[in-house]
């Protein structure tokens, strides 16, 4: 007989292996799976993984890596820390979609002005702003009315998603679209627009604000006390209790943080890559962020390295669908099956295989 | 505003309609909730449903046989969450979130040639033309069997639960695994059979709205509705007469924002539209307001790993 035995401790090795083995474990069922489509599951994997980098057409692809990456990064740092905590912000899609109304309403108010030192740090204000009023909904609802986050945080998803049919249909439509949905394309106006710092980077300011978070998270978690709250609330709720940790607040700060953070994902979104309101503007990466914070093992070091990965499967998805004619789907059910064998495998770190008979105790 | 030209009899009939899927779901949510095991990936699981339920129904010709598929479809993932949680020990919370994004992947590859193609109509049942009936017709004697059927499954999880060995036990486990297992109760195997129902209804949910309601397959086409039955689980305090009111209360809301919609009233689309998400919320905030009311029926060891050391 096979049977778990829990660890003393966690084991750190296999912290760190579990998300390479489920990498591994993740192509090889994925290669089954475009197997199953009709399609060669080695050049599939290697159009998705490799040809990005390191192929032919890598110049074009090296920059939409961190376009990709740049929001799903800060929406995954900002919800690590809830989940450390056990607080479960599983709407950062909805508070993504509210920081580009928010920020995009701002440039869009002050257009056709020049003066970018005001209308773009103003925007970005906006942007974290409208994430976290959105993420304060539940936030304040869990510590006044006892709510349970998860339903309200995701229930809103689909609330900020009507708002964002509304805004393009109405308040933010171009008012010289010829009626087409939508707004003002950010981009041609020099003051909102978050284009490329270095051309063929990819590299905009929701990238660089990305690695700021990230450090910042560092440095929180390891160094500040409310990193040393949220660590101790997730590892033993009742001793921060005693310890004095405020849970009310703790909430507050996790909701607000991650809210705002996908805000701002929102904003540089809307005012670069996308370029404007629409009715499609959001994609999911407030859905994909929380694999990417699993992925990452909820560190922030480990977020933007699963971030890049991540952001490598929608590339390279997008480049099997347009060589290969893999169905957009398949990459969203790949990246599902991601989290799966990441939890899967997950146990090891806190359990070990036993042969033989249990030993009763 | 006007209401004229709404039909109030009509209005309830298709309340009932609208309120199945979420029924559903929400009956077997309740059952492994009532275990121990609290599942998100409801939304995933309906919509996996939605799409085999389709999918074979379109191939077979058969609505039957697509309802049985949608079940077992449904099951399946429902089974794989079952694996994960009760011998991987995985969090419950990251797995059911895992399950709706794979389930809403999964359910997008799967329904690629099937968009815009009309599944076979599946009749509504007609009692000996008791259906003429002036009111009481349309609502109570005319009525799609799927709809017959979650009302008997509220009855018979009612049933199980208060007064059935079978209920004991499973309320045993979810209210303290270690003392069901010392017991000699099979903690891991009433677990699977909750998640395994629970996903059998989700699954039979999802496809009364690609087979019945809509009829037709789009992706995502659930649009939130698992995430409203796990609401409406909480609202209901894990009581299932309460899950019935509770999704009759969200169809009505649906029904009369569509109603609402077609009759053009002076309300925004949009915000009709997001008024079942926002009601959701509302009834929610209303019912955990009250701390103690609201914990009382939630099952203890809800979202406990269970490890038997002995």
């Amino acid at each position: 007989m096979i049977h778990l035995e829990k660890r003393p401790t966690p084991s750190p090795l296999w912290s760190y292996l579990t998300p390479l083995i489920a990498v591994v474990a993740t192509m090889i069922a994925g290669g089954l799976m475009f197997a199953l489509l009709g399609k060669d599951p080695v050049v599939a994997i290697r159009t998705i993984f490799w040809d990005p980098i390191f192929g032919e057409f890598a110049f074009y692809y090296r920059g939409q890596l961190l376009v990709k990456a740049g929001p799903l990064i800060l929406i995954a740092i900002g919800l690590s820390l809830g989940f450390r905590a056990g607080i479960w912000n599983i709407g950062a899609e909805g508070q993504y979609i509210m920081g580009a109304v928010f920020g995009a309403a701002v440039g869009l108010a002050f257009y056709p002005m020049e003066a970018r030192w005001l209308v773009f740090p103003l925007m970005i204000l906006g942007g974290a702003l409208g994430g976290f009023l959105w993420a304060m909904i539940p936030g304040i609802l869990r510590t006044r009315f006892n709510t349970n986050e998860i339903l309200v945080s995701l229930l809103l998803v689909y609330v900020a998603e009507q708002i964002l049919a509304s805004m393009s249909l109405g308040l933010l439509r171009n008012p010289d679209g010829a009626g087409f949905p939508g707004s003002r394309n950010l981009r041609q106006y020099e003051s909102a627009a978050n284009n490329e710092l270095i051309a063929g980077w990819g590299m905009h300011w929701g990238v660089v604000a990305a690695f700021i978070a990230v450090i910042f998270a560092y440095i929180m978690l390891s160094r500040h006390v409310m990193g040393f709250n949220v660590r101790l609330t997730g590892e033993s709720p009742r001793a921060a209790k005693f310890a004095g940790v405020n849970p009310n607040r703790l909430i507050l700060f996790c909701l607000g943080t991650s809210g705002a953070l996908a805000g701002l994902a929102g904003l540089f979104e809307v005012a670069g890559p996308a370029g404007q309101i629409s009715i499609d503007f959001n994609v999911g990466y407030g859905f994909t962020a929380i694999i990417v914070a699993f992925l990452g093992r909820l560190h922030p070091i480990g977020i933007l390295l699963a971030g890049l990965l991540m952001a490598l499967t929608y590339i390279g998805g997008e480049a099997a669908q347009a060589s290969l004619g893999l169905p957009a789907a398949a990459i969203q059910a790949f990246q599902g099956m991601l989290l799966f064998f990441l939890l899967a495998f997950d146990v090891f770190t806190n359990f070990r295989l036993r042969l033989g008979r249990e030993i009763s105790t | 505003m006007e209401f004229g030209s709404i039909n109030p009899v009509l209005l309830v009939a298709s309340l009932m309609v609208a309120s199945t899927p979420i029924l559903l779901a929400a009956i077997g949510e309740l059952i492994a909730e009532k275990s121990g095991v609290l599942n998100l990936g409801v939304e995933g699981m309906m919509i996996v449903g939605a799409v085999t339920g389709f999918i074979v129904a379109v191939q077979t010709g058969s609505p039957f046989l697509g309802f049985v598929a949608a079940a077992a479809g449904a099951a399946v993932l429902a089974f794989l969450f079952a694996v994960l949680v009760l011998f991987f020990l995985s969090n419950q919370v990251a797995t059911g979130l895992g399950l709706t994004l794979f389930g809403l992947g999964i359910s997008a590859l799967m329904g690629q040639g099937y968009v815009g193609i009309r599944p076979p109509a599946s009749p509504r049942w007609d009692f000996f033309g008791l259906s003429e009936l002036p009111v009481v017709g349309p609502i109570l004697f005319n009525q799609h069997p799927l709809v017959y059927l979650s009302l008997i499954l509220v009855a018979a999880t009612w049933y199980v639960l208060r007064s059935t060995r079978m209920g004991l036990v499973l309320r045993a486990v979810g209210e303290s695994h270690d003392a069901a297992h010392a017991l000699g109760y099979s903690v891991h195997g009433t677990r699977i059979a909750a998640i395994l129902f629970g996903g059998a209804c989700a699954g039979l949910g999802g496809a009364f709205l690609s087979l019945v309601i809509v009829p037709q397959w789009t992706d995502g086409m659930t649009a939130g509705r698992g995430w409203i039955a796990l609401a409406i689980v909480v609202f209901a305090s894990w009581r299932p007469w309460r899950v019935l009111l509770g999704a009759y209360l969200f169809g009505g809301v649906t029904v009369l924002q569509l109603n609402l919609q077609a009759a053009g009233i002076a309300i925004p689309v949009e915000l009709l539209s997001m008024s079942p998400y926002l009601i959701t919320i509302l009834v929610l905030v209303i019912i955990s307001s009250d701390r103690n009311r609201a914990a009382l029926n939630a099952p203890a060891s809800l979202g406990r790993a269970f490890h038997a050391s002995h």
